[in-house]
């Protein structure tokens, strides 16, 4: 194997590049990432930088110096065009053609959008930092805030747009916030803490239109409720960004998907946001949208790249997720299904500070910490037991 | 080696701790990562260099 081509240069894709560095492949490692930016990580994005609480260099994935070390062709502000699995080649946009022995797909995902209103002025989404960049300066300059979609993403701008002293509204269909990913339960607790802190909640509602010209006025609610609104945020999920790997042989649907060791086509793997794969402990095939994973599945990809097929481990993780709001940090281990049995192992709600297991048909498949990372940690190992 | 943590880098995910536990901990209240040994014989190097690639927050350095 002497040139190995990494689609992405995100957490996952630089994580994949460093781990083959790390085990010792000595070929060519091209790294091609769609930004003009270093590598950066994205979850301070909605955080500390649109807080203003770190400049965007403090984001940066790894210093200049490190990457010099790490001896990659890092080709930024670069998209592929076409890929052949057949003949094992990447075409970019630009028409250049390179030929690759392995390739590894980490290309994450894109911001879904609703089917209307992105084209009036002070809608956004946020994945990018440049996005990040924008929406701050939109912040700081309109006082009303209407956040659509109140998932990790959605809650935590919600957070930081309250910490900026804006008046924020958070809409969802579901019943609370974060109810996909932490279920009913300890959602009904987000929603409490969010309204502790001012936020106006419209759970159960969905957006049905916007008003305003040019630029947003109002959000419209399917209960005919009207929001006005100076800067409006759509966190409404994410779609992975495989659209171009359309006639690439590489079998893509929602995601890249790949068999129990990462492994898409002969010599392509992918990891991250936009790898779908059957997790053979669970049993489930799915995406893992978290940034624990960019990194675990990376370097399993990258690893199982190098020994070939034959020595290909399957990639098992226990995930771990977590979310930062307020001065809430709330972590996950395994899945919180929504109908899960709970039980607080550790700890008590009432003090903001506990650890809850999640069962369902009698095993555990999930532990939530709220305020305990140290004592949540402790309970990992109970997980798919 | 000597190991660095950047606290405000940090975001208490722990994965350190579970990749070198003779070598990182957890603070008992936000459950930034502290260090049990700062300057770890060579013996650890693998599992210090895990830990510094699974950290969800690239809060961990280390020098010479």
């Amino acid at each position: 194997m002497d040139h190995i081509v990494v689609v992405g240069a995100s957490a996952a894709g630089l994580t994949a590049a460093e781990t083959l560095r790390r085990q010792g492949f000595a070929g060519t490692v091209t790294v091609l990432g769609d930004e003009l930016h270093l590598p950066y990580d994205r979850p301070p994005l909605s955080k500390q930088i649109l807080a203003g609480a770190w400049e965007p260099e403090r984001a940066t994935l790894r210093e200049d110096a490190h990457l010099q070390r790490l001896r990659l062709n890092l080709e930024l502000g670069c998209r592929v065009a076409h890929v052949s699995s057949a003949a094992r080649t990447v075409t970019l946009a630009d028409g250049e053609q390179l030929r690759y022995d392995g390739l590894i797909i980490a290309t994450g995902l894109r911001p879904r959008r609703l089917p209307f209103g992105h084209d009036l002025a002070g809608v956004h989404v946020l994945r990018t930092l440049d996005d990040a960049l924008t929406l701050r300066a939109q912040l700081l300059a309109g006082p009303r805030v209407v956040v659509v979609g109140a998932g990790f993403l959605g809650s935590e701008i919600a957070a930081t747009a309250r910490g900026l002293g804006l008046d924020v509204s958070l809409v969802d269909v579901e019943s609370a916030p974060l109810a996909r990913q932490v279920g009913t339960w300890a959602g009904g607790l987000v929603a409490d803490m969010h309204r502790d802190q001012g936020v106006r909640l419209h759970m159960g509602r969905s957006v049905v239109g916007f008003l305003g010209d040019n630029r947003v006025a109002a959000v419209v609610l399917d209960d005919e409720t009207r929001l006005p609104a100076d800067v409006v945020v759509v966190a409404i999920g994410s779609v992975p960004a495989v659209d171009w790997l359309a006639n690439s042989g590489i079998p893509a649907g929602d995601g890249v998907l790949c068999d129990s060791t990462c492994r898409a086509a002969p010599g392509v793997y992918a990891a991250g946001d936009v790898a779908n794969w059957p997790h053979l402990v669970t049993g489930g095939r799915g995406r893992l949208e978290q940034r624990a994973n960019a990194t675990e599945q990376a370097m399993a990809a990258a690893k199982n790249l190098l020994v070939g097929p034959a020595g290909a481990v399957d990639y098992t993780p226990i995930p771990f997720g977590w979310t930062d709001q307020y001065d809430t940090k709330i972590q996950t281990y395994g899945w919180c299904p929504d109908g899960a049995e709970v039980k607080v192992v550790d700890g008590d709600p009432r003090d903001r500070k506990f650890v809850a297991l999640h069962y369902t048909d009698g095993r555990v498949v999930g532990a939530l910490g709220w305020n305990s990372p140290r004592a949540l940690r402790q309970h990992r190992g109970r997980i798919a037991e | 080696m000597k190991i660095v943590i950047d606290e405000d880098k940090c975001v208490g995910a722990g994965q350190c701790v579970l990749a070198a536990p003779e070598v990182f901990d957890q603070r008992d209240d936000d459950g930034i990562a502290v260090l049990l040994d700062e300057s770890p014989g060579d013996g650890q190097l693998p599992q210090v260099q895990d830990a510094i690639g699974r950290c969800p927050a690239l809060a961990i350095t280390m020098g010479k």
